[in-house]
């Protein structure tokens, strides 16, 4: 690591005044950036906590019942809170790595992230999600622009992330085998105005919607809606874990199983 | 009735209290008065030639003492190679310079090119930044058959190719080999990969030189199974410090597996730069590190063909391996594609002929070298899979198979050079049958059918060459060293007793079974044995620890230096007794007087030793100390088989292994615990090479599974509950104990047994064009399998 000064404010003000010094980041559980550090692969000159501020942390149900998870809300923290009122999302949350990742990783640090094998921006987009910032509301379908790479702005903190609940959902995860994020993972979730289909793992263009699948299931929300549908493989990532065509394969797998789960 | 002491208990593990609570003393726990820290510059490119290295930058930096480079190395030796392969024309093997820092040219990725020495670590990290590089990049040797080719580039401009050696075994019989495959009723080939895989220790490598200029003695602090081979190898050839001025203590070690056998470049780099500086030198590896600088292993890539007659009678093998021994020749490398696996060929079974070709090669990639099993899992792999692909050809059983040609007279002299001593393949397959519960696998396969999934069974023997190793033996076969084992038993005047062993313990629990041993001899509470080891300075010359050779090789050590002790103490107890050493019994830790009721207490004898007032001074010295030296006269040949059900996700590739049973003949058995606790981490390392590990590199050369992200290593929920049996026990004849070694069966024992049942899951679904799938069986290569 090289040295940086750390700042850990305890309000959403404090927090942007603080990012908006040269070469400022900021820092959520740690999980992705900490490692990066690490291996002196990034040296910001401050790191700028948001594990402290209080109205960042939790799970509430808006008013039109969507679930709402603040930007610096620990994983574990959504699979227990968020349970009752949106499972599909909790149960995702819950298999995200190991309990210690669980315990400091955040919402917020995986949506800005936008690892292309994360699990969470399958959830927000899949589930129509809103994107809360300290300046703006961002739809998922805006927000997320290829593999790591998000709309967000220079020192744009997440705030708030709103899931608009489903009547049924369900979220598959294949595992690639060493780092257990998804080799392939596929968030179906059903609303009164259609499905959506998210994948994650499986394309060179980070998470994406699978449309021909969202028409099939929008009609006929059953695992045999899809049969005839296949997925091209082109754009699909290829790597030690897996061909483009064993990914795009399993695209296909894992949503018959996605619509299964959700019932 | 299960014993509650001595050989044959499952006594608890002692060392796991310090272990389990935190208390282990590892080699990065050593911390020295003054000491500087190191921070190796490695490169970065596989192949390159070394232009310049510029360390003014980096020497103007806070807090940096100096920064070593290649050229502080000239004239100082490079790190030698122990083992000397005479090829098939009966020439030498290549054997090209391994310096300390590279020196003109770097030849893979992690080379070390130049080391920063500084007060802080982060310091000795930021200056190491600042070493400029200058360095031609070339093209890299990585596939080993374009490696020989005319006009590839070469790893070593010296040598005059990248063939390390074309060796044949048995050399002789080639061309009555050649001639049984033209006759044979049936032939079956495979060819296939023997992967590469990254050792992964829990604890990476550590350095600590250390010099007094007081003594001018060297001291080395390292995470070795074997201090006394570093300090020879180390002091002898690189350095050219006497060993009575230098000291090796390897402490704790959090595994090795082979790994920390080797002599490596960082250990010599932090005993010189102590010497240079005057000042303790540290140097701790972190796990990325480890990755390109622990020697690597297996890498085999094979072609197995077996000649059978019409019964399916085993007529004669005949194998081609390409052997990657990457950049350069690590400790032990060569011996481990050859001695260690062509000799293993014939496996259990009577194979009149049997003709093995390795092609050693040099590529720019980490160094290659015995890991877990070494040669052996490769040999058992090829052969076990070969008769698998051989049985369904013929449409025989693939137990009648093996049955038909096991065998079952011993001593058995096999055509690969070695004498099995004894061994029961029937009994131990018969074992496996009942404990693995084959006849109940056709309801499981019906139940795995009802839920979509496909199951397969697969079963396989195994046998190997361990207690390693008779030094005439080895010695005739290239070794430059000789591979007997030492002890010191040293009785203390109130009767306590400590052994200072030559081997080292890494996790394998001596310091428990050990003590079962000699407590068990003199008929003593086994917390009156401590053992000692790890240290040069208070342990005699000894080899160390690998090829499960501790107990057969050590414990034989130490139960000669005991029988030396009680010996003694008859005497002594005869004196005290007034009666003939000869009629001296010892039982339960008392002498008596055969016929009499006469008897001294064990402590009786040993103070009279030390105390030696009423003593027979003319006669015997005082003290009760002794030593011994054990060499064996042969290996031993542990043996078994084993059994692995898997199923297998027909939509996905995905594998899951349900059930998993060993039944291993290791002979006697000291702690019955321990063997299992063995058996049971070997069989996980060998299903984390056959479904989850593998070490790859892309065209640069560059290691793509260079950490957890993506080298996958087994994990509690990859592995089933396991189903061991060890009743079936012919005891070694040539060692005292009739012990055969535990340490490596599981790792060499299961990746056939997964492969053999995917491929019969496979099979039977109908996927009969799919013979074989190389490991690591992932989700993606099986479901490719699948798609034909
Ligand atoms: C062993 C391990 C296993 C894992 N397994 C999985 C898995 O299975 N599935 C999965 O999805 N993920 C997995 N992860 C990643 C984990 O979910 C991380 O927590 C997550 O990717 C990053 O969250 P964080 O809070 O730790 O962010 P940090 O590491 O703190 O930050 C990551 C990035 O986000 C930025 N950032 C952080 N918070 C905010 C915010 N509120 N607003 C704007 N920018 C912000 C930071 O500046 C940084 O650029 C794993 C991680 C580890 C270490």
């Amino acid at each position: 690591m090289y040295a940086f000064d750390f700042e850990r404010p305890t309000t959403l003000d404090e927090a942007v005044a603080a990012l908006g010094t040269e070469e400022a980041q900021a820092l959520g559980g740690g999980q992705t950036l900490i490692p990066t550090l690490k291996q002196r692969l990034a040296g910001p000159a401050k790191l700028v906590s948001l594990t402290g501020i209080a109205e960042l942390r939790g799970v509430c149900i808006a008013d039109d019942g969507a679930v709402c998870i603040g930007g610096a809300t620990p994983h574990a923290v959504v699979a227990a809170e968020a349970a009752a009122h949106y499972p599909a999302l909790a149960a995702l949350a819950g298999n995200i790595g190991d309990p210690a990742v669980r315990n400091r990783g955040t919402i917020g640090g995986s949506l800005a992230n936008n690892d292309p094998s994360a699990c969470y921006p399958a959830a927000a987009l899949g589930s129509g999600a809103m994107i809360r910032t300290n300046i703006r509301d961002i739809a998922a379908d805006d927000y997320f622009q290829g593999m790591f790479t998000t709309a967000l702005e220079e020192g744009e903190i997440i705030t708030e992330v709103r899931f608009p609940v489903p009547q049924k959902a369900a979220y598959v995860k294949f595992e690639q085998p060493a780092s257990r994020f998804a080799l392939t993972g596929v968030f179906v979730a059903k609303y009164a105005d259609g499905v959506r289909v998210a994948v994650t793992g499986a394309s060179e263009e980070g998470v994406f919607r699978w449309s021909e699948a969202e028409a099939a299931l929008s009609s006929d929300f059953s695992a045999g809606a899809i049969a005839g549908l296949a997925v091209d493989a082109e754009n699909m990532i290829g790597d030690l874990h897996g061909s483009p065509e064993y990914r795009a394969h399993l695209v296909k797998v894992l949503t018959g199983r996605a619509v299964t789960a959700a019932g | 009735m299960p014993k509650d002491h001595g050989i044959g208990a499952s006594s608890k593990r002692r060392e796991d209290v310090r272990f389990l609570t935190g208390r282990g003393r590892y080699t990065d726990d050593i911390n020295l008065r003054g000491q500087a820290y190191a921070c190796f510059v490695r490169s970065q490119v596989a192949h390159g030639r070394l232009n310049g290295v510029n360390t003014a930058d980096a020497e103007a930096m806070p807090g940096v003492i100096r920064v070593f480079t290649g050229a502080d190395f000239e004239g100082i030796g490079g790190l030698p190679c122990g083992w000397q392969v005479t090829d098939r024309h009966g020439e030498v093997m290549q054997e090209p310079g391994h310096p300390v820092l590279a020196q003109g040219k770097v030849r893979h990725v992690g080379d070390p090119i130049a080391v920063v020495v500084a007060e802080t670590y982060d310091q000795a990290r930021d200056a190491a930044e600042a070493v400029v590089i200058d360095i031609e990049e070339l093209e890299p040797v990585l596939d080993m058959k374009a490696a020989l080719e005319d006009g590839a580039p070469k790893v070593h401009d010296d040598l005059t190719s990248n063939l390390c050696y074309d060796w044949g075994f048995v050399e002789e019989n080639r061309e009555a080999v050649n001639k049984a495959f033209e006759t044979a009723h049936h032939v079956t080939t495979l060819e296939l990969v023997n992967q590469r895989l990254v050792p992964n220790a829990m604890e990476p490598r550590v350095a600590i030189g250390d010099f007094d200029p007081g003594t001018e003695d060297s001291t080395l602090y390292t995470t070795s199974q074997n201090p006394h081979v570093i300090r020879l190898l180390m002091g002898a050839f690189v350095l050219g410090i006497p060993e009575h001025k230098l000291r090796v203590v390897a402490p704790d070690v959090g595994g090795g597996f082979g790994s920390k056998i080797f002599h490596y470049a960082e250990e010599a780099f932090c005993t010189f730069a102590a010497k240079q500086l005057k000042r303790p030198v540290k140097w701790t590896c972190s796990r990325s590190e480890s990755f390109i600088t622990d020697a690597h292993g297996r890498d085999h890539v094979t072609k197995i063909e077996l000649a059978l007659d019409a019964e399916g009678h085993f007529q004669a093998i005949r194998t081609e391996t390409y052997a990657n021994m990457g950049a350069y020749l690590s400790t032990f490398a060569p011996s481990v594609p050859t001695w260690l696996h062509g000799t293993l060929m014939a496996g259990n079974y009577k194979t009149p002929l049997i003709y093995v070709n390795v092609k050693a090669v040099f590529t720019n990639t980490v160094p290659v070298d015995a890991y877990r099993g070494a040669g052996r899992p490769e040999a058992t792999f090829q052969l076990e899979r070969v008769i698998d692909k051989a049985a369904r050809e013929m449409g025989i059983d693939p137990v009648e198979l093996r049955r038909k040609n096991f065998i079952t007279q011993f001593p058995y002299a096999t055509p690969v050079a070695v004498e099995y001593d004894t061994g029961d393949y029937n009994a131990t397959l018969d074992k496996l049958l009942e404990i693995a519960d084959v006849s109940g696998f056709e309801s499981r396969l019906a139940e795995s059918k009802a839920r979509g999934k496909l199951r397969g069974l697969g079963i396989n023997c195994y046998i190997e060459a361990c207690g390693i190793a008779p030094s005439h033996l080895v010695g005739q076969l290239g070794a430059r060293a000789g591979l007997y084992e030492s002890a010191t038993v040293r009785v203390n005047a109130t009767g306590g007793l400590v052994v200072m062993t030559g081997s080292h313990s890494h996790g394998q629990g001596h310091e428990t079974s050990f003590a079962q041993v000699v407590a068990d001899m003199i008929g003593i509470d086994e917390n009156m044995v401590e053992i000692v080891h790890g240290d040069t300075a208070n342990t005699p010359m000894g080899m160390g620890t690998y090829g499960s050779r501790s107990l057969a090789v050590g414990g034989s050590a130490m139960v000669r230096a005991t029988e030396k002790i009680i010996a003694k103490a008859k005497k002594i107890a005869a004196h005290l007794m007034e009666a003939s050493p000869d009629d001296i019994e010892l039982k339960d830790g008392a002498f008596t007087v055969a016929g009499t009721d006469k008897s001294v207490a064990w402590g009786d004898v040993t103070l009279a030793a030390y105390v030696p007032h009423n003593y027979p001074l003319e006669e015997i010295e005082p003290g009760l100390e002794e030593t011994a030296f054990y060499d064996p006269n042969n290996f031993t040949y542990p043996a078994g088989a084993y059994a692995c059900e898997v199923e297998v996700d027909p939509e996905t590739g995905k594998v899951t292994i349900e059930r998993f049973a060993a039944a291993d003949d290791f002979g006697n058995i000291v702690n019955p615990m321990i063997v299992d606790g063995q058996v049971h981490g070997g069989i996980a390392q060998g299903i984390g090479q056959a479904l989850l590990e593998g070490a790859a590199y892309d065209e640069y050369g560059q290691l793509l599974s260079g950490s957890y992200m993506d080298y996958a290593m087994p994990r509690a929920d990859d592995v089933p509950f396991y189903t061991v049996d060890h009743s079936c026990q012919t005891p070694c004849t040539h060692n005292p104990l009739g012990v055969k070694g535990c340490g490596e069966a599981g790792a060499i024992g299961s990746p056939p047994a997964v492969v053999n049942a995917v491929v019969d899951a496979l099979q039977r679904a109908g996927h009969t064009g799919v013979t074989h799938i190389d490991m690591p069986l992932t989700p993606s290569r099986v479901w490719s399998a699948m798609q034909g």
